[in-house]
C-alpha cells in the first residue's frame, strides 16, 4: 500500500499520462455467463435432429406458406387501419364535453379491452346464432336492405371484426394520451387565430399527437401481427394455420412451427425497422441516415453516453 | 373622433376562480391606435383580464364589446345567447394574441406557422399567403429563418415569429400576455423593438408587461392593477413618476 501512495514528485506529468479506464468485472462475468447460454442454445439448434432443418428449408418458401404469410400481413394491416380509425374517433369522443359521447366511448373501450380477442373471434364467427339477419332501414319501419348474417360473416370478416375492434380500444387510449400530452397553449394559440375546433384538431393537435403515438402504434402493429395467429381457430389459412395444415398431413410439426416462427420474426424485424424509420423521420430534420437508425434498434441510452474509458 | 365608439370597451367585468375573486367589476376603454399597458404584481388579475378580452376565459359577469359588438354573446330577438366556439372564432380573428410561452406550432416552420391561419381560416391562396408572410417576416427581421422549425430558433426569434403569426390575420387589436417574461435579458430588446415599431405604425395593442421602460416610452395609457381592480390609470409618465395611490407607490418602489 505504501509504495502505491507515491508522492507527486515521483509520478510522471499528469497531463502526459493517459488514465487507465474503469474496469467492470461484472460486465465480464455476466457477459461470459450469457455467452455460455447462447453457445448452448446454438448447439441445440444445430445438433438436435428433431428440428429437421432440411424440412424447414423445403417449406420456407412453399406457395402454401407464402399465401398464408400474405394473409397474415393483410389481416395485420387492415385490422390496424380499421382499429386506428375507430380508435381516433373514440379518443375524440372520450375528450368531448358531451357526456353521452364520453360514456359511450368509455363503455366501448371497457368492453373491447376486457374481452380476450380469441373469445371475440369465436363470438363474431357465431354472430348468426344471436342475430340471424342484418338489415338497414328506417327504425320501426320498412327495411331498405337486409342480408343473412351467415353470408356476411365469413372467417375473414369475423377475424377483421375481432381484431380491429380490440385494436380500436387500445388505439383509443393511446391517441387520447397523445392528444392530452399536447400543451393547452397550442389550442389557445389556434383559437386566437380564429381557427375552429375542427381545424385546430385536424391541423394542430392530431399531427402533433400522432408523433407521440407512433412508437406505441408500432408496438401495437407488432402485437397485431402475432394476434392474427388467433384466426387459425376460424380455419382462416394465415401463416400459422397454413403451417398447421401442412403438418397435419405430414406430421412434421416442429419443422413447420419453425418455418412459421422464422417468418413471424422476419416480419417483426421489418416492422421494428419501419417504426424506427418513421419515428426518425418525424423527430428529426436531418436526412435519413441508416447508420444512425441501425444502432438505435438494439442500443438505448440511459447511463450517459458511456464512451470508452469513461466511468459514468 | 368624438361620437365614435371605442374599439374595445369592457363593462363591469368580474371573474372568480372558486372562491377567489380575480377580477372585480373592471371597466376599460381602448381607442383605435392606442397602446395600453397593464402592470401590477403577480396575481393581480392582469393576465386574466387580458384572457377575458378574447374569451379564452369566460367572465362570470360583465361584457367585453369589440367595435360595439358583445364578445362571445349574441342577441336573437330579446334573448341573449352564448356563442358557440366556432362563432367565437370569427370574432377572435379580429383580436390577435401573443403569449408568454410563444406557443408556436412545433411541427411547422416559421413560415408555415404564419401562413397556417390565412390558409385555413381565410382560405387565402397559398402564393398570396406566403408573399404576405414573407413581408411580415421581414418586418420582424427573420427573413432568413423562414424555413426553421421553432425548436431551432431562440426564444426572442420564436416570439417575433409569434407576433408575425398574429399579424397575418390582420387583427384590429393585438393582445400581449407578458411577451418578454420567458426570454433571456439579452433577447428581450429584440421583441420590444418589434412591438415599438408596431405601436408607431398605429397598431392597437393591450400589453400586460413588467417592462416599465417600454410602458413609459410606448404606452398611451398605463393601467395599474392590484387585487382584481384597476387601482390607478392614466398617462404612463404621470402614473409612474407621480403615483397617487399607496399600492401603486409600493409596487413601483419595489420594481423600479
Amino acid at each position: 500500500m505504501e509504495d502505491e501512495k507515491s508522492t507527486p514528485q515521483e509520478c510522471p506529468d499528469i497531463h502526459a499520462t493517459r488514465p487507465v479506464p474503469v474496469m467492470h468485472p461484472s460486465w465480464w462475468i455476466g457477459g461470459a455467463a450469457l455467452i455460455l447460454f447462447v453457445l448452448a442454445f446454438i448447439r441445440l439448434l444445430v445438433t438436435n435432429e428433431n428440428l429437421q432443418w432440411g424440412v424447414v428449408a423445403a417449406y420456407l418458401f412453399s406457395p402454401e406458406i407464402l399465401a398464408g404469410l400474405g394473409r397474415t400481413l393483410y389481416l395485420t394491416f387492415l385490422a390496424m387501419i380499421f382499429g386506428l380509425v375507430i380508435g381516433t374517433v373514440l379518443a375524440i369522443m372520450r375528450l368531448s364535453r358531451n357526456p353521452v359521447f364520453q360514456v359511450a366511448s368509455w363503455a366501448w373501450i371497457w368492453f373491447f379491452r376486457g374481452v380476450p380477442p380469441l373469445v371475440q373471434l369465436v363470438f363474431w364467427y357465431n354472430l348468426a346464432l344471436l342475430i340471424p339477419t342484418v338489415s338497414v332501414g328506417i327504425p320501426f319501419g320498412s327495411d331498405l336492405w337486409s342480408a343473412d348474417t351467415n353470408r356476411l360473416i365469413t372467417p375473414l370478416s369475423a377475424a377483421l371484426l375481432g381484431l380491429s375492434l380490440t385494436e380500436s380500444a387500445y388505439a383509443a387510449e393511446m391517441i387520447r394520451a397523445g392528444i392530452q400530452a399536447i400543451n393547452i397553449g397550442q389550442t389557445e394559440a389556434a383559437a386566437t387565430l380564429g381557427m375552429t375546433r375542427g381545424q385546430t384538431l385536424r391541423r394542430i393537435v392530431l399531427p402533433q399527437a400522432l408523433r407521440i403515438v407512433i412508437p406505441p402504434i408500432g408496438n401495437d402493429t407488432i402485437s397485431m401481427l402475432k394476434f392474427t395467429s388467433l384466426v387459425s381457430v376460424l380455419a382462416l389459412p394465415d401463416l400459422l394455420y397454413s403451417a398447421q395444415m401442412i403438418y397435419s398431413r405430414t406430421y412434421q410439426t416442429i419443422p413447420l412451427l419453425i418455418v412459421a416462427t422464422i417468418w413471424y420474426l422476419i416480419l417483426a424485424t421489418v416492422l421494428t425497422f419501419i417504426e424506427h424509420y418513421v419515428e426518425h423521420r418525424l423527430n428529426s430534420d436531418r436526412p435519413f441516415d441508416l447508420s444512425k437508425i441501425l444502432p438505435s434498434l438494439v442500443r438505448s441510452r440511459f447511463w450517459g453516453t458511456g464512451r470508452r474509458g469513461m466511468s459514468v | 373622433m368624438s361620437g365614435v365608439m371605442p374599439l374595445l370597451k369592457v363593462e363591469r367585468l368580474s371573474k372568480s376562480f372558486g372562491s377567489h375573486q380575480v377580477l372585480n367589476s373592471i371597466d376599460l376603454k381602448v381607442e383605435l391606435g392606442d397602446v395600453t399597458c397593464i402592470v401590477g404584481p403577480s396575481g393581480s388579475g392582469k393576465s386574466t383580464l387580458l384572457r377575458c378580452l378574447n374569451y379564452l376565459e369566460v367572465p362570470d359577469s360583465g361584457v367585453v364589446f369589440l367595435e360595439g359588438e358583445p364578445v362571445g354573446l349574441r342577441w336573437r330577438g330579446k334573448k341573449l345567447f352564448r356563442m358557440s366556439f366556432n362563432e367565437l372564432a370569427v370574432q377572435r380573428q379580429k383580436m390577435g394574441m401573443v403569449f408568454q410561452g410563444f406557443h408556436l406550432f412545433p411541427h411547422k416552420t416559421a413560415l408555415e406557422n404564419i401562413i397556417e391561419a390565412p390558409l385555413v381560416v381565410k382560405r387565402m391562396a397559398r402564393m398570396q399567403a406566403v408573399a404576405e408572410a414573407m413581408v411580415l417576416l421581414e418586418k420582424v427581421g427573420l427573413t432568413d429563418r423562414a424555413h426553421y422549425y421553432p425548436r431551432q430558433l431562440s426564444g426572442g426569434q420564436q416570439q417575433r415569429v409569434a407576433i408575425a403569426r398574429s399579424l397575418a390575420m390582420q387583427p384590429k387589436l393585438l393582445l400581449f400576455d407578458e411577451p418578454t417574461s420567458a426570454l433571456d435579458p439579452e433577447t428581450v430588446g429584440e421583441v420590444l423593438t418589434v412591438m415599438r415599431q408596431l405601436a408607431e405604425e398605429g397598431m392597437t395593442m393591450v400589453v400586460v408587461t413588467h417592462e416599465m421602460s417600454f410602458a413609459r416610452d410606448v404606452a398611451d395609457h398605463l393601467i395599474f392593477m392590484d387585487g382584481g381592480v384597476i387601482v390607478e390609470a392614466g398617462e404612463p409618465k404621470v402614473v409612474l413618476s407621480h403615483p397617487t395611490h399607496a399600492r401603486t407607490k409600493a409596487f413601483l418602489a419595489r420594481i423600479l
